[in-house]
């Protein structure tokens, strides 16, 4: 079982995740892997539910781009948090395919991470159920300046440094 | 009990919290006195090495432990390769540092 | 909050207080991940990539800090603070490294988070001089100074300082990831031997562009860097960058530490088709959220304004007046002094490699000595080298005779710079946990052998580089003599290399021979040497006569006729 954090607060998941080796698909939104998705997806689009995509960290974004505009949500999975490729998928979904839909960090991730996820277009991540909610809400405003453009409502790269406002919540020292 | 002509073996780590170079003594604390440490054999070492994944009695806690080849001389266990000499005493090239320069080395 | 005196006036970047911000949230953020490790909440695995990317490894006797010095550029007010953290935490002395960086070797974890806050309050970190990140960007030791320059590199280096620092995307790569800037033709930054080395350059107009090198590196496979591009434009330089990393990030193997550095990817994919990627990437992503804005780079320049010069002739009758009076004098002028933009001053190297001494190690004494003696004749600043030396960037000619009488007393005054005495050297297996085989007791034999200074003058320019495992922190792949230690069943033996050269002519050694014993390495350097002597032209160097000889004399001159 894994929590759903956004904006570093726990919320509702109405999402499954379906493994491949399970046929019978259940109501409601579904996330399938890309193979699946391959292999199902007109029975998948004729659902009339949402669905999503999950991506392994050794998949690029071109394999799901045609396909984005049928797809509420990806998810891109972090074998180990060592594995950063998906930082740079998440940032060519929003950038380069102007993805609006939600974008979930699956796997092994760090609460150390957190803002790194968010500064590169991540919507949601899963967290082991364990996890203390304590450390990762408090990991998106640990940081309060970053230098570099980042995806989430970052401006144009007119300074190097700007604040970054991650949270709903305001910055501590926020100004 | 060890068997003739087999390696010897100490376990060794460093503590978590200073990375002192530590090694693991009777009753499984570490002590940071190669001559103090236990000498075992292979199967006892492994043994040994099992146990110390958590904080010993002393309440230390050590990061990657492992093990390492010795010969006893007179002078207590002596490490077969260079680096595990060097991790023993202090740098070479620093006779001022390391625990031989506590002067407390046989 | 301490901030920097008034009194250096020399162009450094000087934090402002969102950089101080920045930096206090990190010294926090490490406070508290320390607190977890040390409570159980992270294991090693999880915590060693975090202490990592604030620079703290395990080493063979203790936590070893890694402290960055940004492009190898210190003030005075700095090096005080660093000599402080010496004394106090550690045990009263540093290693500068060839990365430009500070290493202390007795570090305890739970005084990291204070010596990181120690560090912030003079504007220092440790941030990313480990990890699979951007490391801390290396340039030229004379940078602002030195005659021979096109374009002052300090800019750009701390441009890609910021840019690279905590980046959201590129914080785990497949590997390290070093970058090295050079502003010059004359590389004095090593660029071929870096994952990225950049050449600024002016184009018509005078406007700043980049040749890029991609590629490089040393360790188990040594590659020299091949170009990327000719000519990047300014406004472009990040967004070529990112789009060079991304195609890193995405495509460099993550199934084997050993081929993951982005020079296996060039390797393996061939420069000219990882070209094509990179610039289908930069044609997509150039535009306004990447672009390098002309005030950016203005207001950073800004920093790097020269100091107040004083207006005085070139040539200064002092400086020869001691040359010709003091023949030691002479000789360390000869070595240790390179020309400066500005007339009347000079760039002056202070060796950290006085005879029998351990390359790159600086007691604190000796760092307040430098901060005080740059304070009185180079504008309060310092800059750390590459090849592990320190130097004062901007001194007045007519003082050099006063600064030489003064850093002898704190043995800085040797002779030796390029020479064969100026050895760099890893610190191997005396402090290293990744090393094969001892390095420094080593340089200290064979600089002790090449005790006598006029010898080497006589025997010119020589840079020896050690390592003591394939990791290659001592260059000596690109060394003019390269020594690798190897550890043979237990016997440290040493490999010895000829003919490499980590400058615009960038070349690597070639093997000598087999591998010899810790005891026969000093002879074998003699005998290069030897036969160097006998076999030199007029004005070439060591490497060049090996370039024109080639290594079968020399090998036969170490190993005899039959080997």
């Amino acid at each position: 079982m894994a929590l759903l954090l956004k904006d570093g607060l726990p919320v509702e998941d109405p999402w499954i995740s379906l493994d491949d080796a399970v046929e019978a698909i259940p109501d409601g939104p579904v996330i399938v892997s890309l193979d699946r998705w391959r292999r199902d997806r007109a029975v998948l689009v004729a659902r009339n539910s949402p669905v999503g995509v999950r991506l392994k960290s050794s998949q690029r974004t071109g394999e799901i781009a045609p396909d984005l505009d049928r797809v509420a949500l990806v998810a891109l999975e972090f074998p180990k948090f060592r594995d950063g490729r998906a930082f740079s998928t998440a940032r060519e979904l929003r950038e380069r395919y102007g993805y609006t839909g939600e974008i979930r960090a699956v796997g092994h991730t760090l609460p150390d991470q957190y803002q790194f996820l968010i500064r590169t277009g991540f919507s949601t991540v899963a967290v082991p159920d364990g996890a203390n909610l304590a450390t990762w809400q408090h990991a998106l405003t640990e940081i309060g300046v970053a230098y570099q453009a980042g995806v989430a409502g970052d401006t144009p790269l007119s300074l190097l440094r700007r604040k970054v406002h991650l949270a709903a919540a305001p910055h501590p020292q926020g100004d | 009990m060890a068997q003739a002509g087999e390696v010897m073996k100490v376990v060794s780590a460093n503590r978590l919290d200073t990375g002192t170079v530590v090694w693991l003594a009777a009753g499984d604390v570490w002590v940071e006195r190669l001559a103090e440490a236990a000498v075992l054999g292979g199967a006892a070492a492994g043994a040994a090495l099992a146990r110390t994944q958590t904080t010993d009695a002393a309440g230390v806690v050590v990061v990657e432990p492992y093990l390492v080849d010795v010969t006893v001389a007179g002078c207590g266990p002596q490490p077969l390769r260079p680096r595990e000499r060097i991790r023993a005493r202090g740098p070479s090239v620093r006779p001022d540092l390391g625990i031989q320069g506590a002067g407390a080395l046989a | 909050m301490t901030h920097l005196s008034s009194a250096g006036a020399a162009g450094i970047y000087h934090y402002d207080e969102t950089d101080r911000r920045f930096l206090a949230d990190r010294v926090e953020q490490f406070r508290r991940q320390v607190a977890r490790r040390l409570s159980g909440a992270l294991t090693e695995d999880e915590f060693k990539p975090i202490r990592l990317m604030n620079g703290l490894y395990l080493q063979l006797h203790a936590y070893m800090l890694r402290i960055a010095v940004p492009y190898g550029v210190l003030s005075s007010d700095q090096m005080r603070g660093l000599a402080a953290i010496g004394r106090r935490y550690d045990r009263g002395y540093g290693h500068f490294t060839t990365r430009q960086n500070l290493q202390f070797n007795w570090i305890k974890l739970v005084d990291v988070p204070q010596i990181l806050a120690d560090l912030a309050a003079i504007d220092m970190h440790a941030i990313q001089t480990s990890g699979n990140c951007i490391r801390n960007v290396t340039t030229d030791q004379f940078a602002g100074a030195v005659a021979d320059e096109i374009v002052d590199p300090r800019v750009y280096a701390e441009i890609l300082r910021q840019w690279s620092t905590l980046h959201p995307e590129f914080s785990f790569l497949p590997r390290k990831f070093k970058i090295a800037i050079t502003g010059s033709d004359h590389d004095r930054a090593a660029i071929a031997i870096h994952d990225i080395g950049i050449r600024a350059r002016r184009g018509a107009g005078g406007a700043v562009g980049f040749e890029i090198l991609v590629g490089g590196g040393l360790g188990r496979s040594p590659f020299l860097g091949r170009r990327l591009a000719d000519w990047v434009p300014e406004p472009d330089l990040l967004a070529y960058l990112e789009a060079i990393l991304r195609i890193y990030n995405q495509y460099g193997r993550r199934d084997n530490i050993y081929k993951a550095r982005i020079k296996i990817l060039v390797h393996e994919v061939g420069v000219d088709r990882l070209r094509e990627q990179i610039a289908a990437e930069f044609e997509r992503i150039r535009g306004p959220h990447y672009r390098l804005d002309a005030g950016i780079v203005d207001a950073i320049r800004s920093h790097f304004a020269p100091p107040p010069f004083a207006t005085l002739p070139a040539v200064s009758t002092a400086l020869d007046q001691a040359r010709r009076e003091d023949p030691a004098f002479a000789r360390w002028a000869r070595s240790n002094l390179t020309p400066h933009q500005q007339p009347g001053y000079a760039a002056v190297t202070l060796s950290l490699k006085p005879t029998g001494g351990i390359p790159g190690d600086a007691t604190s004494d000796q760092m307040e000595a430098v901060a005080a003696l740059a304070d009185r004749y180079s504008f309060g600043e310092i800059r750390v080298s590459h090849e592990q030396n320190l130097v004062l960037a901007h001194v007045r000619q007519d003082d050099l005779p006063a600064l030489w009488r003064d850093l002898g007393p704190h043995g800085l005054d040797t002779a030796n710079a390029g020479l064969v005495g100026d050895i760099i050297s890893c610190p191997g297996l005396d402090y290293c946990a990744l090393a094969n085989a001892r390095s420094i007791p080593l340089a200290q034999e064979i600089s002790r052998r090449f005790a006598d200074l006029d010898r080497q003058h006589r025997i010119g320019e020589l840079k020896i580089k050690m390592s003591g495992c394939i990791n290659a922190c001592g260059h000596h792949h690109v060394g003019h003599i390269g020594i690798l230690g190897v550890d043979k069943h237990g016997v440290e033996t040493y490999q010895i290399t000829i003919g490499g050269d980590a400058t615009e002519t960038a070349a690597l050694g070639q093997v000598v021979g087999p591998a010899v014993g810790y005891d026969r390495v000093t002879d074998v350097v003699e005998s290069l040497i030897a036969l160097y002597l006998e076999r030199r032209t007029d004005g070439e160097r060591f490497i060049d006569t090996v370039a024109r000889i080639g290594v079968g004399p020399f090998k036969e001159k170490v190993y005899g006729a039959a080997a």
